[in-house]
């Protein structure tokens, strides 16, 4: 059963508040989720390379593109869906 | 104007029985009445679909109509239409209006098709009954006290109460399919890559797909060649290099179809595996070879997609955090803006995702957990590989029962993750997979899947096509 402190410091790393009821359950349920993937553990993989791309076999080189200026509206439309701007800046609480 | 498949609906639109614009007249208000019912529909898009179906009379009119000018269309609620709402069923994205439309959608405005409204979802695609939406449950058309599936399920919905002639959903560990199956039409999850995610909300880069909800196969096919192909806002897309319109008849002497043994074991309802089984045997009585295969890491399946899928989300959700757009709540400072906004925005299901998402990739687990489960992936992929030496096209069930009763699974994560059984091996390899309509148990629609090579959905859609 993972602990109380564990599911607190995850909740951390997601940046997300929980409330007492919520951590208690999400032990309960984490912890009964990741016993059953301990099975993973069973299998050898020491010779197994990871699969990040389930196509990489199609893609010789990377696609890449030149780094010219076009023009587009779309920073104008992005701007107007933030919560506080300043001109054409968004505005952000200070980081420290 | 009931019940019209993409054909029909073109028929009637050429020789002038209808106009775009009565027809999409009349799907809205069926929607007025059917979704007091069915809640499928987030939002309607009235101003804008009339628009749309006045600008494909005009296309008509001049002789240049294409595959989808004039077809109504509803669309999953994470994809985005500029200037349209976009919630993703999320609290976090309620408010939120799409700056720009997502490729697919782009391409099927060059068609002059007619977009109704967007359809509910589980929030931020994770869940398989739609009862994880933070507006309301979407329920299925064949009974109303279960779930359509999840998480297309407002689309899948939407299709089978015939509240739009086809829908787009997204497919990520079978949001396409088991919904498809459980609402009795068709659903295809393309090949990853085959179809551009630029402007589809995400939730797990390496394994989402966007693709069609239809009545029917070939309006399946008609669908997903029309948003398919090459774009420069997604660099994971595979160009095919022929898009030949192959028939739809596949000899079916000519196929060898392989049954995983491995996917019939206890735990699958009986009157799902008798639908199967008789699928099968169809196949068989038309000339296709059966062939027993083994994918022999299946069991592993589960654990693999949950751990990856999750990792990749916790990713690719950090972004909403209330500063560049969404929900925002003020805090103190910065740091409680981010905890208070993520704790109001998502919902119960997308937090727990995040936290085992973000503890299968933190420091001491991260071997464990998330680098193990892309190894098995690599397996997982290999069992396939080394199937489809021997056959052509697999056949599985799609989901271990029909549609469960609303509130049956919601209460217990772990059972609602495992009746993901089916549908996350081909996620997790890649390939294509269509769930076809193949009769019913207890009333109840069963799908079949047909899965495939890469690259080859004009293949399994055939078969899809020939074995109702």
């Amino acid at each position: 059963m993972i602990k109380k402190e564990e599911v607190k410091h995850i909740a951390k790393l997601v940046r997300v508040n929980l409330k007492e009821k919520e951590i208690k359950e999400f032990q309960k349920e984490l912890s009964s989720v990741l016993d059953y993937f301990g099975l993973l553990q069973k299998i050898d993989t020491k010779k197994t390379k990871a699969t990040f791309h389930s196509m990489q076999n199609y893609f010789k080189e990377n696609i890449i593109r030149d780094d010219k200026v076009a023009s587009d509206s779309l920073a104008d439309n992005l701007l107007k869906l933030a919560p506080v701007t300043k001109g054409r800046y968004i505005k952000v609480k200070s980081v420290f | 104007m009931k019940n019209l498949a993409i054909k029909e609906i073109k028929k009637g639109l050429l020789s002038k029985k209808f106009s775009a614009v009565e027809l999409t007249k009349e799907y809205l208000k069926r929607i007025k009445k059917a979704d007091k019912k069915i809640f499928s529909y987030i939002s309607t898009t009235e101003k804008s679909a009339l628009k749309q179906a006045k600008k494909a009379d005009d296309l008509i009119s001049k002789k240049e109509a294409k595959d989808l000018t004039g077809i109504p269309i509803a669309i999953k609620d994470n994809i985005l239409i500029k200037g349209q709402k976009a919630t993703a069923a999320s609290k976090i994205l309620q408010n939120y209006t799409a700056p720009y439309s997502a490729t697919v959608i782009k391409k099927l405005e060059s068609q002059g098709a007619v977009f109704l409204g967007k359809t509910n979802l589980d929030e931020f695609a994770m869940g398989a009954s739609t009862e994880n939406s933070a507006f309301f449950i979407t329920k299925n058309p064949h009974d109303k006290e279960r779930v359509p599936g999840g998480s297309s399920g407002g689309s899948a919905a939407a299709v089978a109460d015939d509240l739009c002639c086809c829908a787009l959903g997204s497919d990520t560990g079978g949001s396409i399919r088991q919904p498809a199956s459980f609402c009795g039409v068709v659903g295809l999850k393309p090949t990853y890559g085959a179809v551009s995610r630029y402007g589809l909300i995400a939730f797990a880069s390496s394994l989402d797909q966007i693709g069609p909800i239809t009545k029917t196969a070939e309006d399946a096919k008609i669908l997903f060649n029309a948003i398919k192909g090459k774009d420069e806002k997604d660099s994971t897309i595979i160009s095919y290099e022929n898009s030949s319109r192959s028939k739809l008849r596949e000899q079916f002497s000519f196929l060898k179809i392989g049954v995983p043994k491995e996917y019939f074991i206890k735990g699958i309802d009986e009157g799902v595996k008798k639908i199967i089984k008789k699928s099968i045997k169809k196949a068989e009585q038309k000339g296709a070879k059966i062939k027993e295969i083994s994918l022999p890491h299946t069991k592993y399946a589960i654990p693999t997609y949950y751990l990856i899928a999750t990792s990749e989300a916790s990713a690719n959700l950090a972004r909403y955090d209330g500063v560049k757009y969404g929900l925002s709540e003020a805090g103190n400072n910065l740091i409680e803006q981010y905890f208070q906004t993520r704790e109001k925005g998502f919902g119960t299901e997308v937090k727990r995702r995040l936290m085992l998402g973000t503890y299968s990739l933190s420091a001491g687990y991260y071997n464990a957990f998330y680098l193990k489960a892309a190894k098995i992936r690599t397996l997982i992929k290999q069992d396939f590989e080394n199937a489809f030496k021997k056959v052509d096209a697999i056949f599985a069930p799609v989901s271990p029962t029909p549609a469960f009763k609303i509130g049956e699974k919601i209460t217990n994560p772990l059972s609602m993750y495992l009746t993901d059984i089916y549908t996350v091996s081909a996620s997790l390899a890649g390939l294509p997979a269509v769930s076809v309509p193949a009769g019913k148990a207890n009333k109840l629609p069963v799908g079949l899947q047909i899965i495939g090579n890469n690259l080859e959905e004009n293949k399994i859609l055939n078969i899809a096509n020939l074995i109702v």
